[in-house]
Parts: structure tokens; sequence; C-alpha cells
């Protein structure tokens, strides 16, 4: 397994915000993380990532069968984790071609090398583009590019999408989601694919060009449900997160 | 000359409105003449040429239109690289031009302070003043900087100079003044009076970086009169230790159409004690303003980052921005924006923000792969190396160098 979480249980600011939470993600899977507002996904995906925020009470977290519950976020993003939030905060002073670079191993004074220039030009970003502050001023779809680039130039073995989707015209959610295939290797075959994703999604709109593996339910802190994706949206768009914990295909 | 000298004398024991009281007479005066001439900026010290250079003085002249250079109260090397400018030694250039008196303590008062008057009293002791007279001829726009330097290199001095600067009709002149000083200065004072004159039409860009030692004291004393449609710009960067260092450079924008940009990238460190501010006198039809700076408090630095526009006039704007961010428990940072406004249907307004560094910006670092310190250092970074406008490309590009330079050692 790449990933596997057991029996975690985390606080946040002294409050139980997830118990008993099992989830194992293979190499080359992905999957979808689904759930009402205040469901705790984004507490999940946090406590995954490593934020000194979400207190792990309980339970473990394995990355490529390390056992890293109380490991550093960069050093979980050194062995191969990634991310693409939903709302990052814009840093003045910091440009997109810094993080770039960093994030594809190049130093301060070298120029963007040509991979990035030309992943950065097919997702429509010019060099003024570049050169602009991190997510300062940017629209909805600008930061969502914005970090399906970043996530090219580090190229994650497991990279988490927070909300990939939102806030993004409906025109560039293809050109998005042709990247985020590529990140999770999905032009690869099943059998060669390695690179693994998990996906938090509120209308799986993202899922019509993303296909996913596996899907979960989060509810009140806790997954109640894990099954084929396409029947458990097809529950949910039915009878909405009550209906899919009663459906009788889950687990 | 006027009254100076009498003014002088009634002040030398008045205090500075602002910043810590410096016993002047704890430092020693230097000889006018006490350090030889040298031909060339390549004969100083590998050593001191790099600190030059780390306060904007290139010791090749590259790229420049001239250069100055006072060690301790001797100016040890002056050269004219063009046409479109004049440059030289204050006492000479009196000696050259009568019409100069006119601009000597005009715009600053040597009654200002005890450190404007000591400085005054200073140049009659010695029949000469210390200190750079710089000219851009009428409606000449000189491409590259002049770069002037004070430079202190014994300890316990008081070091003064009393620069002159006049950019005359329609023309362009930009200016770098770096100030540094020798490894081994335990202490020092630096009193360095700045009066600028801008004629109709012209535009002056002055970037000081200062670069002092821990244990120096410094009191720069700084006037700018506009004339109409006269743009200037006023950049300082300070990014090392100092003891104490109190300023507030004044300009007064008396001219119609006449604007002035002050921007200020301060990180304070150790025990520095810095009040720094920019303070601007709109009187002038349809003028305006912007004091923006950037201060970080580190150690047990204290910093005032200062803003203060004045709007005499109707149909005037002015801003004043004071963003600041406090690293660690000892130090600490007040930010003083001050609008007055006296007069009808002008535009004042302030903007000041002070705190610590956003833990979302650090989270977002760390999940890039920078750790938590990594992190921190490079939103600061980020932080105090803003933009910089109003340059000509070359010093820009220049200026960035410099500010990049300095804060990567933060």
């Amino acid at each position: 397994m790449l990933l596997e979480i057991e029996n975690l249980a985390v606080e946040v600011e002294g409050k139980q915000v997830l118990k008993d939470v099992n989830l194992s993600i293979a190499e080359g899977e992905t999957h979808v993380l689904l759930g009402p507002n205040g469901a705790g996904k984004s507490t999940l995906f946090l406590t995954i990532l490593g934020f000194p925020k979400y207190n792990i009470t309980q339970g473990s977290i394995k990355f490529k069968g390390k056992d890293i519950t109380n490991l550093p976020t960069s050093e979980r993003v050194s062995m191969g984790m990634g991310v693409s939030f939903q709302n990052p905060p814009a840093i003045r002073g910091i440009t997109v071609k810094d993080l770039l670079k960093y994030e594809s191993g190049q130093s301060e004074d070298e120029d963007l090398n040509p991979r990035m220039r030309e992943l950065a030009n097919k997702l429509k970003f010019s060099e003024e583009f570049l050169n602009r502050d991190v997510n300062f001023g940017f629209s909805g779809g600008e930061v969502k590019r914005s970090e399906i680039l970043q996530l090219l130039a580090q190229q994650p073995d497991f990279t988490m999408f927070d909300e990939p989707d939102s806030g993004v015209d409906i025109e560039n959610v293809e050109l998005l989601a042709e990247e985020l295939n590529v990140i999770l290797d999905k032009q690869k075959r099943i059998k060669q694919r390695k690179r693994s994703g998990l996906l938090i999604t509120h209308l799986g709109y993202i899922l019509n060009f993303v296909k996913a593996d596996k899907a979960h339910v989060l509810m009140n802190g806790e997954i109640v449900c894990s099954g084929n994706p396409d029947e458990i949206l097809l529950e949910i768009r039915k009878n909405g997160f009550t209906g899919c914990v009663n459906c009788a295909q889950c687990l | 000359m006027r009254n100076v000298y009498e003014d002088a004398e009634r002040a030398k024991d008045k205090k500075a409105a602002l910043g810590t009281d410096i016993t002047i007479e704890n430092f020693s005066s230097e000889d006018i003449n006490a350090i030889d001439l040298i031909d060339d900026l390549s004969d100083l010290s590998k050593k001191d040429q790099n600190t030059l250079l780390s306060v904007g003085v290139d010791s090749n002249e590259s790229d420049r239109a001239g250069s100055f250079l006072q060690m301790d109260q001797s100016n040890i090397f002056t050269s004219e690289l063009s046409d479109n400018i004049e440059l030289m030694n204050t006492g000479v250039a009196l000696e050259k031009y009568s019409w100069l008196e006119n601009y000597i303590w005009n715009a600053v008062k040597p009654d200002a302070d005890k450190y404007t008057a000591e400085a005054a009293i200073k140049e009659k002791e010695d029949g000469t003043f210390s200190g750079y007279f710089v000219r851009s001829k009428p409606g000449t726009k000189e491409f590259f900087p002049v770069q002037a330097c004070m430079f202190i290199a014994d300890t316990d001095i008081m070091q003064t100079a009393h620069n002159i600067i006049i950019a005359e009709e329609n023309s362009e002149l930009h200016l770098i003044t770096g100030c540094a000083t020798g490894d081994d200065i335990s202490s020092a004072l630096h009193v360095g009076v700045s009066e600028i004159y801008l004629k109709p039409g012209s535009k002056i860009t002055f970037t000081m970086v200062h670069n002092w030692a821990e244990q120096v004291e410094v009191r720069p004393r700084t006037a700018i009169k506009q004339a109409e449609n006269s743009t200037y710009i006023n950049n300082y960067i300070l990014t090392s230790p100092v003891n104490s260092i109190q300023s507030y450079p004044t300009t007064y924008c008396e001219g119609a159409n006449s604007k002035a940009l002050f921007q200020s990238i301060i990180s304070g460190q150790k025990t520095s004690n810095i009040d720094m501010g920019s303070r601007a006198v709109l009187s002038g039809y349809n003028c305006s303003a912007e004091a923006i700076s950037r201060a970080v408090a580190n150690d047990a630095a204290k910093i005032y980052a200062r803003g203060h526009i004045i709007g005499d006039e109707p149909e005037v704007k002015g801003h004043v921005e004071c963003n600041g961010l406090v690293l660690s428990e000892e130090s600490s940072i007040y930010a003083v924006p001050i609008l007055e406004a006296n007069s009808t249907g002008l535009e004042l307004s302030h903007e000041a923000a002070v705190g610590k560094i956003d833990e979302d910006e650090i989270h977002y670092l760390t999940s890039r792969g920078f750790t938590e310190d990594e992190a921190a250092s490079m939103i600061v970074r980020g932080f105090l190396n803003m933009d910089i406008t109003g340059l000509p490309p070359i010093l820009a590009d220049y200026t960035k160098n410099v500010i990049d330079m300095s804060v990567k050692g933060i």
C-alpha cells in the first residue's frame, strides 16, 4: 500500500473531528472522498499532509511503508506527497516562478527550465503571470491552474486535490482535468500506473473527466461508506448523503 | 552666510524631537584632509571595495555617471563620467559657484536640532564644507546613476557631510548613496545633511543603502524642495544592524503637479533602534505623495515606521502605507501614519498593518517542501522585496539586486 491510515482520530483545537478513520490507497489508484460540508474532509486531507494544527489522538498514517504520523509536512512532501489547495493563501513577494523553480529542483538564480515553460504555456500562463506574487489577485481558475502547474513541477507519487474544479469555468475544467490525469498517471495502462491520488469533491463534476477507482463517504468524522464511485455518486444524487449511508451496495 | 552660525550656536543643545539622544561630545572630529586622495576606487582594499559594493557603490564605476567617496571627513575620490552632470565636493562647489550659497541651509534649517547645529558649527570651524554637490544640467536626462559613498573608517569619530543636489529644469538625475563603515568600528556618529532641489519638470531618484556597524549612531537630515511638474523618488534600504538611526526626510511639494514617492525597506536586527519616517508637505496645486514602508523587526530591534502627509491645498492626494512583521518576542514595531488635512477637496489615506507571519503562508510553503524555517525566511524576504517603482530599467534591476543581496542575509 502507498498510503495506509488506521484507526485515525483527530482533534482540532480540542474538538474531535475525525474518529476511527481507516483508508488504504494502493500504488496507481485514485480515490475520491465525498461528504457534506463539515464532515471532516479537509481535516483528513490536512492531517495526511501533517499540518501541526491537526492533533492525532489515536491511530497511525503510513506512507510508502513508513510511519509518518509524527513527521513534519516538508518531510512528507520530500517523500513524494503533493497537494492542491482549494483556497491557498496569497503571499507577497514570492512569485509563481520562484515556487516552480524550487518545486522542479532548480536554484533561484537559474532560468525556469523549458519543460516548466511548456507546461505553463499549456495551462495558459504568460511570462507576466509567472512573475506575479503567488495567488495574489488570482481568479478562481488561475488559483487552480497555478496549483496544478506546481504539482506538475513537483511530480509527487501521491497527490491530494481539494475541490480541484471549484471556481473554474466549464471550458477550463477539461484543460485542468487533462493535467490532473497526467499527475495521476491516467494516460498509462492500469497496471503501469505508479502515481496515486485522493480527490475531495463536493459535486463530483470533475469525475466526468478524471476516473476514480474507489469512493469514500465521510460523515461526522467517520468513513461511512466505500465503494464504486459511479454507484455511490448516483446514490448521493438520488438520496443525498444520508441515503448513501443506508445503501446496501456500500462496503 | 546669513545667520546660520548664530542659529546653529543657539541650537547646539537642542534635542531632536525623535530618536534617542546622542552625546555628541563622545565623538571626536576628524580633519578634512586626514586621509590621502586615491586615483581610482579600485585602489581601495578588496575588503573596502566589497563593503562599498554591498551598499551599491561599484568600484569599477561601470554604468555610472560619476562617483564620490568621503572617508571619515576627507573627500578622497571624485569622478565625473558624464557631461550631463557636475559632481564635486560641496566646499569646492561653493568656491566655484557663489549662487550656491542660496541653497546652503535653505531646505534644512541649521537650528533644526543639535545635529544640524553641530554640522553647521563644524563647517564654520573647518572653514569649508564636506559632502558632495551634484547637479544635473538643464534639459539633460542622464541614464546612468551618480554614486556617492559616505564611509566611516576610524572609530569614535563624528562624520558630517553636507550634500547639495540640484536637478535643473527638465533634467533627470539618478543617485545611489551608500553609507558604510569599516570592520573594526566600535562606535561612530554620522550626521548627513542633504538638501535636494528639483527645478520645474525635473526628476530625481535617490536610492540610499545603509550598512553601518552595530555601534554606529546615524542622524541623516534631509529636505527636498520641489518646483512644478517635478518628480522625486526616494528609496531607502537598511538591512544590517545599527545602534540607532533617526531620520525624517521631508519633501515640500511647492510647485503645481509635483509628485513624491518614498519607499523604505527596513530590517531591524539585534538591538537596533530605528526611527525612520517620510514626510510630504503638499502645498502646490494637484501635487501628490506616497510614503510606503516595509519593516521587519527581529532579535531585540525597535522600529518606528512613520509616514506623515500634510495637505495644504485642495486637489492634492497622499497615501501612507506602513506594513510590518514582528519576528521575535523582544522586538517591536510602531507604525505611525499621520495625515493632516488643512484644506477641502483633498484626498489623504493610510494603511498600516503590523503582525506576525501568517501561519497559513508558512504551511502553504511547507506543503511545497520548504521547512518551516525556510518558509519563514522566504516570506520575510518576499515581504521586504517590494517592487521599487519609478526607476529606469537599469537602475531598477540594480536596485532589485541590492535588495536581493541585502535580504538574502536575513
